[in-house]
């Protein structure tokens, strides 16, 4: 290491890497993973988002998880908050829904109106 | 490497290390195994996070959900319920008036609290370079290196008006000026790790838990006064911190942060870690510099002082740990942002120990001007179990004890020492009404003379004989003049000692005779400690009213010395009681009192033997 810059790389990739201990995201995936929510797959869901954000270096985007979430014929249900923006509210979801909302919503910032389910807080 | 959704911040200081935080680490190693979400979850082990008493203590990010006293037994619930299913785990959040506390941020611990020298002490791993440089870590030494000369950085440590952190208070910028003005081939800077007041644990815990902070610090130092060769002085009770430290340095000098040309400049600069054998009086900077040259850690008169004729005789800076963890900040904020904080004389933070009968025992940083109620029962949280405040200790063996009417004095270098009391490292022990004054100047004092190096007479001497006088005092045989002799001989001693620990090892004494004359009095004429701590000036007695005549305590006496019947009841020997408190805890009814005062018929047992004494003289 022998520049400013080359200090700057190095602690970019080690704030990528500590995200999300300082809360500042784009948006944040919230799966709900109560009792029906795992048992409809909410797992799955989860792991399949986090693949696709990690494939596509998506540094920007926080996947985490939430308890029940009342909507229980609807599970699994998946939040996506985007700061400045209502919460969308992705219901059904499945491995396949996942990628889809990834590739539309994440990426390209439209929202998939065929899987919502509510949106606003 | 796939994306993590956790990051588990697990506290590893010395605290929550001894209270079993490697077992639990080691049980969510293997439930997250056993489920299969290794690749979701990233475990870091942190330095010291602040809140000791509740240890272990985790937090868990994104959601900053803090845990307390995590046992390994819990590990299985935080990881199904919270990791699998979302859901927190509240039997072990923290509560705040049966209101549960969610975030580590909503805390009232950590409210008051402004973190500079702390700042990633419980938020990175310690043994990450990266984490480091990922919260702006060696930014400043960069900058400093490539657009600064060193006149410059000395100019905006006098701006920021920071003064050394272990005790004396010294403007930082003073001694690096002295040093940086004199002309020599070689130069050095020594940063002194070897902290060891009774109950303090600041620099430990900044030493474990950002160990870079500290080195670039001292690097920050080394170019401003032209030094090449840097030294860690630390103690070898402090295992982890040197463990740490090293490990750092062997980072640092790997990715060429350390060594030859860093950063491209001309700079050059090297440290290595010394251990001290665990010497109060190392912590004093010309025995520290002894010690590293290897021979007895003996303090030698000043002047010289150690930036004219230091290590190996040469210009060098001692500066304490914490006075190095706050110059990169001061450097990457600016020196106004430093002087915002603080009162007149003394700008920023201090960390300190909060220790002793308080609720929350930990390490916590604070803005100095703070108040000593703000600090204790805002920060502190109060009194434990209920007790009344009656004193609280500043400085360790070198400050002094203030009471109740202080409280509302502000924190500061100069408003401690006008009141007897002194900054001292930091070591804040807080005591409750139970606490015997008499003893705790005898515990300090005992502890200083222990530590005396025997250079100098006063302090080898004088300390012995002002521990004896309280010794008497504790035990009964206290005379009238013993107080007037030991005010008269902390002051000799205070004058005439030759280094720090000699100077100021009265204080203990001499503040608490000045806050608490009548309990010295009270020992002295009364031969009664109130507190009933002094064995020999408090007795036990059986209340026959509320005496069964169970005989338990009569059994139980290593001394047979309780005598009775079921009919007569219990009473005790008074001339026997060896003061064990044994019968007092066996007692089913609870009908055994400590009683303040010598029992009679002890005191005429002790007149006669004086008596004695005196005949066969």
């Amino acid at each position: 290491m022998k520049t400013l810059a080359d200090l700057k790389k190095i602690r970019e990739k080690a704030q990528e890497e500590m995200k999300l201990r300082d809360g500042k995201v784009r948006i944040k995936i919230v799966v709900g993973m109560g009792t029906s929510g795992i048992a409809m797959g909410a797992r799955d869901v989860m792991k399949t988002f986090l693949e696709e954000i990690s494939n596509r270096n998506l540094t920007d985007v926080l996947v985490t998880q939430t308890g029940e979430k009342g909507l229980s014929s609807m599970e699994p249900v998946v939040d996506v908050i985007e700061e400045g923006k209502p919460k969308v509210t992705y219901g059904n979801m499945t491995p396949e829904k996942a990628r889809r909302v990834v590739v539309e919503h994440i990426v390209n910032g439209r929202v998939v109106s065929d899987y919502v389910v509510a949106t606003g807080d | 490497m796939s994306l993590k959704r956790i990051d588990l911040l697990i506290c590893c200081g010395s605290g929550c290390i001894s209270a079993g935080s490697l077992k639990v680490k080691e049980r969510f190693l293997e439930l997250l195994t056993e489920k299969g979400i290794t690749s979701e979850v990233n475990i870091i082990e942190t330095g010291c996070m602040g809140p000791c008493d509740y240890g272990p203590v985790i937090v868990v990010y994104p959601e900053g959900i803090f845990y307390k006293s995590v046992k390994p037994e819990d590990v299985e619930e935080i990881v199904t319920e919270h990791f699998l299913k979302g859901r927190p785990v509240k039997r072990l959040m923290l509560k705040e008036e049966e209101k549960l506390v969610a975030s580590q941020k909503e805390i009232p611990f950590y409210q008051k609290q402004v973190k500079v020298a702390l700042a990633n002490c419980g938020f990175i791993n310690p043994e990450s370079m990266e984490e480091y440089i990922a919260t702006g870590g060696y930014e400043a030494l960069g900058t400093v290196l490539t657009t600064m000369n060193p006149q410059q950085v000395i100019d905006v440590i006098k701006a920021s008006g920071l003064r050394g952190r272990g005790g004396g208070g010294f403007p930082t910028h003073i001694k690096w000026q002295l040093v940086h003005d004199l002309e020599s081939e070689e130069k050095y800077i020594i940063c002194n790790g070897d902290e060891g007041d009774p109950g303090a644990f600041m620099d430990r815990s900044v030493l474990e838990g950002d160990p870079h902070r500290i080195i670039e610090g001292m690097m920050i130092g080394a170019y401003a006064i032209g030094a090449t060769k840097g030294f860690f002085y630390i103690r070898a009770e402090y295992p982890l911190a040197i463990k740490r430290i090293r490990n750092a340095l062997k980072q640092a000098k790997e990715a060429g942060l350390m060594g030859d040309n860093i950063f491209g400049s001309n700079f050059s600069f090297d440290a290595e870690v010394r251990t001290g054998a665990g010497a109060f009086v190392c912590g004093e900077e010309t025995a520290l510099i002894q010690s590293i040259q290897g021979e007895r850690g003996n303090p030698t008169p000043k002047p010289p002082y150690p930036a004219v004729k230091g290590l190996w005789d040469k210009p060098t800076v001692v500066n304490n740990v914490e006075t190095f963890a706050n110059v990169p900040t001061i450097l990457m904020k600016g020196a106004d942002w430093f002087a915002s904080m603080g009162t007149e004389t003394s700008k920023g933070t201090k960390v300190f120990a909060l220790t002793g009968d308080v609720n929350n025992t930990g390490l916590v940083e604070v803005p100095m001007g703070i108040t000593l109620r703000e600090l204790i029962f805002d920060v502190g949280g109060g009194m434990a179990n209920g007790h009344e405040f009656k004193a609280v200790q500043l400085g360790g063996p070198s400050g002094g004890c203030l009471t109740r009417e202080h409280l509302d004095v502000p924190v500061d270098y100069e408003t401690l020492k006008e009141r007897g009391a002194m900054m001292g490292s930091g070591g804040v022990i807080v005591m409750n009404d139970q606490k015997c004054m008499v003893n705790v100047a005898k515990f300090f004092i005992g502890f200083c003379m222990d530590e005396s190096c025997g250079k100098c007479s006063p302090c080898r001497l004088g300390l012995k004989h002002m521990y004896n006088i309280l010794d008497r005092i504790t035990k009964g045989e206290g005379k009238e003049g013993d107080l007037e002799e030991l005010q008269n001989l902390g002051e000799t001693i205070s004058k005439i000692s030759l280094c720090g620990l000699g100077q100021t090892a009265p204080n203990p004494v001499l503040s608490t005779i000045r806050y608490f004359r009548e309990e010295y009095e009270s020992h002295i004429r009364d031969h009664s400690c109130q507190t009933k701590v002094c064995t020999d000036l408090f007795h036990f007695m059986i209340d026959k009213d509320r005496c069964i005549g169970c005989s338990l305590c009569a059994r139980k006496c290593p001394v047979s010395c309780i005598s009775g019947s079921r009919e007569d009841k219990y009473t005790i020997s008074q001339t026997e009681c060896i003061k064990c408190g044994n019968c007092q805890d066996v007692c089913p009814v609870k009908a055994i009192d400590r009683i303040p005062g010598m029992h009679p018929d002890v005191q005429k047992q002790l007149l006669e033997k004086q008596n004695t004494i005196t005949e066969e003289e």
